[in-house]
């Protein structure tokens, strides 16, 4: 199987396609398993390489939905897109969403997701009312913020470790309308985007920022600023026209992101004119990449990183500078670099990666070495800064570093199922 | 709205294509074997299709109790508008040829008591001038070939009984559809290794159903490309085919 970034590429030896949630003894098998949902992680949380994988898509089955008052229980194959295309017109949306809706709800608890209402929500996990994990040893454990407070904190954030989510019971947040309402603004500097998020802040629950990555001198740290907040009652447009999604073909040999293309569209980016303000249905404000189908496949057959940390307040102006030059110095641009506040609220899981600070997420085509050395010289600034690098993106960070970002790794390992592991958990781990 | 009667509706085609008619308002009849299952099928229709759903568990192959079931669902429903007859079982080959119970079980399942099913409900939709009638059969009925000839025959049996009901009833106002599903991504074919572009996941197969409905088609191969690859592998002069390992 392949993770989104396509890189790495292992091999399973056995994949359980699950439909109904049975008990885990009746596979027969005596391999390590780790859920796999839609594939959406980027590197290797979702990959088992000599092990087995348990395809969670055929638990997609809706549960519960109560329409009064926006509680939604359903299996853990489920779409975010397929709960968005049922509760929308019924005026109730995620109270958290990712950047994409193609992930499943139980990787959506798995890695703890956010989206861009942190700084007011929290993340994914902070609106989870419930779960069911089954264990290996066939116990079924309704887990809550209340009851099972330990198998609940760390099944959150969790990386799919310490059994099967066969169910999932979220609290939706309502909505007048499938409308938003969107303000652009441009940023000369880190310090006019810091500016601008504590007049944001207060006014917006959505905010997320794209950086100019491959600027320099006096441009670095340039961008633009997007913000965002669902339309109030009475204002909207007749339905858009539904856009066809296109889908990018096949993986090219070599990476169509390049520097020439990274440089071109970075400024274009940046110049293009846009609307200060407007109404825009919410796909494109919260999923822009995902009327691209496969668009993973433009960084090529050797695939590409990502690298999402995140830089406690404090030093995050002088760390993030230091990660934009050490980028900028390098030629590796990133073409979508993206830029935003995390809030104080947390779900409590143990190996949640939001925390308060300024997160940063990158991507990098895969150029082997010369890649993840630059991405190691990044390690060592978030490092410094006691931050954290997120491992729903990772593929690559070292044990060190991660058992420093995540000092409640231990106490986490207790509670992984005997029977589950991860190439990613394996490589964490290993010193 | 309609009103449509599912039969084998713990299938994977049967569910994916039950969930694109519920968008569209449908009502439901559910039928299916396993109890626990379709209570969470229709608990899941249910949700999507806003309405109540009524459904039944029961072993199909006592064709004895088809005209009952029947019954029940022409009540609930208040009529039945469409028929999907989508149960089914992929018999173990080998075991077959080793047992002829087990090659007339496969046989009673995929092919009589479909049949049964859809004498019965011809009948009632003949009677009332109109009625939609889909059945899944598959592209393993085109040709006998040694690797699951057993359900090849069964689904073969069904393709001819069919085309005979659609020529009686084209007169009458009633569509007969047989589906012919090329390899399905679903627990039907758990055991096989799932490579290659000739898979296809469940809600393609959904997706054509409802299209072949609306366009009022006879016989439709899913997806389309199967056509192309059946009219070759039908017209291979049986004396070159025999020797094939297909």
């Amino acid at each position: 199987m392949k993770p989104w970034a396509n890189y790495p590429q292992q091999n399973e030896q056995v994949k359980i396609a699950l439909f109904f949630p049975a008990s885990l003894k009746n596979f027969g098998i005596h391999k390590k398993l780790i859920p796999f949902g839609n594939g959406r992680s980027y590197g290797d949380v979702c990959l088992n390489d000599g092990g087995a994988l348990l395809l969670t898509r055929g638990l997609d089955r809706f549960i519960v939905f109560n329409p009064a008052n926006g509680v939604l229980r359903a299996e853990a194959g489920v779409l975010l897109s397929e709960i968005l295309a049922l509760t929308v017109p019924q005026g109730w949306f995620l109270s958290v969403t990712p950047g994409t809706q193609f992930v499943t709800l139980g990787g959506a608890v798995a890695n703890d997701v956010h989206g861009k209402n942190h700084h007011v929500a929290g993340s994914f996990g902070s609106h989870v009312r419930a779960f069911e994990l089954l264990r290996s040893d066939s116990e079924r454990l309704t887990c809550t913020p209340k009851q099972n407070i330990e198998w609940f904190q760390a099944t959150v954030g969790g990386l799919g470790l310490t059994g099967l989510i066969t169910w999932v019971e979220i609290q939706l947040q309502r909505i007048a309308n499938p409308w938003i309402v969107a303000e652009n603004r441009r940023f000369a500097s880190l310090d006019e985007f810091l500016a601008l998020n504590d007049d944001y802040e207060a006014r917006y629950p959505y905010i997320v920022s794209w950086i100019d990555c491959a600027a320099r001198g006096r441009a670095l740290g340039r961008g633009i600023y997007m913000a965002g907040m669902h339309a109030p009652p009475g204002l909207m447009k007749p339905p858009p026209a539904e856009r066809r999604a296109l889908t990018v073909p096949f993986a090219p040999p070599i990476s169509l992101i390049n520097n020439l293309s990274v440089r071109g569209f970075n400024w274009l980016y940046y110049h293009l004119p846009r609307p200060a303000r407007g109404l825009i249905p919410y796909q494109p404000f919260f999923y822009p990449l995902d009327n691209l189908l496969e668009w993973n496949r433009l960084y090529g057959r050797r695939g590409f990183f990502q690298y999402q940390c995140v830089i406690p307040p404090l030093d995050a102006r002088e760390a993030l500078r230091e990660i934009l030059a050490r980028i900028a110095a390098s030629g590796q641009g990133s073409m979508l670099a993206v830029l935003k506040r995390f809030g104080e609220r947390t779900s409590g899981g143990l190996l949640s990666f939001p925390r308060p600070g300024i997160t940063l997420a990158l991507d990098f085509p895969n150029r082997g070495q010369k890649t993840l050395a630059l991405l190691e010289r990044l390690d060592e600034v978030t490092r410094q800064a006691g931050g954290a690098v997120y491992p729903a993106k990772d593929a690559r960070m070292s044990g060190d570093s991660f058992r420093q970002y995540y000092p409640q790794w231990e106490v986490f390992s207790r509670s992984i199922d005997p029977r589950f592991s991860s190439s990613f958990w394996r490589r964490v781990i290993a010193d | 709205m309609r009103n449509i009667l599912i039969i084998g509706a713990t299938s994977a085609i049967a569910e994916t294509t039950a969930r694109r008619f519920a968008v569209a308002g449908a009502r439901f009849y559910l039928v299916g074997r396993n109890a626990e299952k379709l209570a969470a099928i229709a608990r899941d229709l249910e949700i999507r299709s806003g309405q109540p759903i009524a459904r039944e568990s029961m072993d199909l192959d006592q064709l004895n109790l088809h005209p009952a079931l029947l019954e029940r669902a022409e009540q609930v429903l208040g009529g039945i508008d469409v028929a999907f007859i989508a149960h089914g079982i992929l018999p173990d080959q080998a075991a077959c040829q080793q047992s002829v119970e087990k090659t007339l079980a496969a046989i009673q399942t995929n092919a009589l008591s479909a049949i049964s099913l859809a004498t019965l409900l011809a009948n009632t939709f003949e009677q009332r001038g109109r009625g939609i009638l889909i059945v899944i059969s598959s592209v393993a009925g085109d040709r006998g070939r040694q690797s699951n000839y057993v359900y090849g025959a069964a689904k073969g049996m069904l393709n001819l009984f069919l085309q005979g009901l659609r020529n009686r009833l084209s007169e009458k106002g009633v569509q007969v559809l047989t589906i012919k599903p090329g390899f399905v991504d679903t627990p039907m074919t758990a055991a096989f290794e799932k490579k290659g572009l000739l898979w296809a996941q469940p809600d393609q197969i959904a997706k054509g159903i409802v299209a072949a409905v609306e366009r009022g088609r006879d016989e439709v191969y899913l997806p389309g490309f199967w056509r192309w690859i059946m009219l070759v592998i039908r017209h291979i002069p049986e004396g070159i085919f025999k020797r094939l390992k297909l």
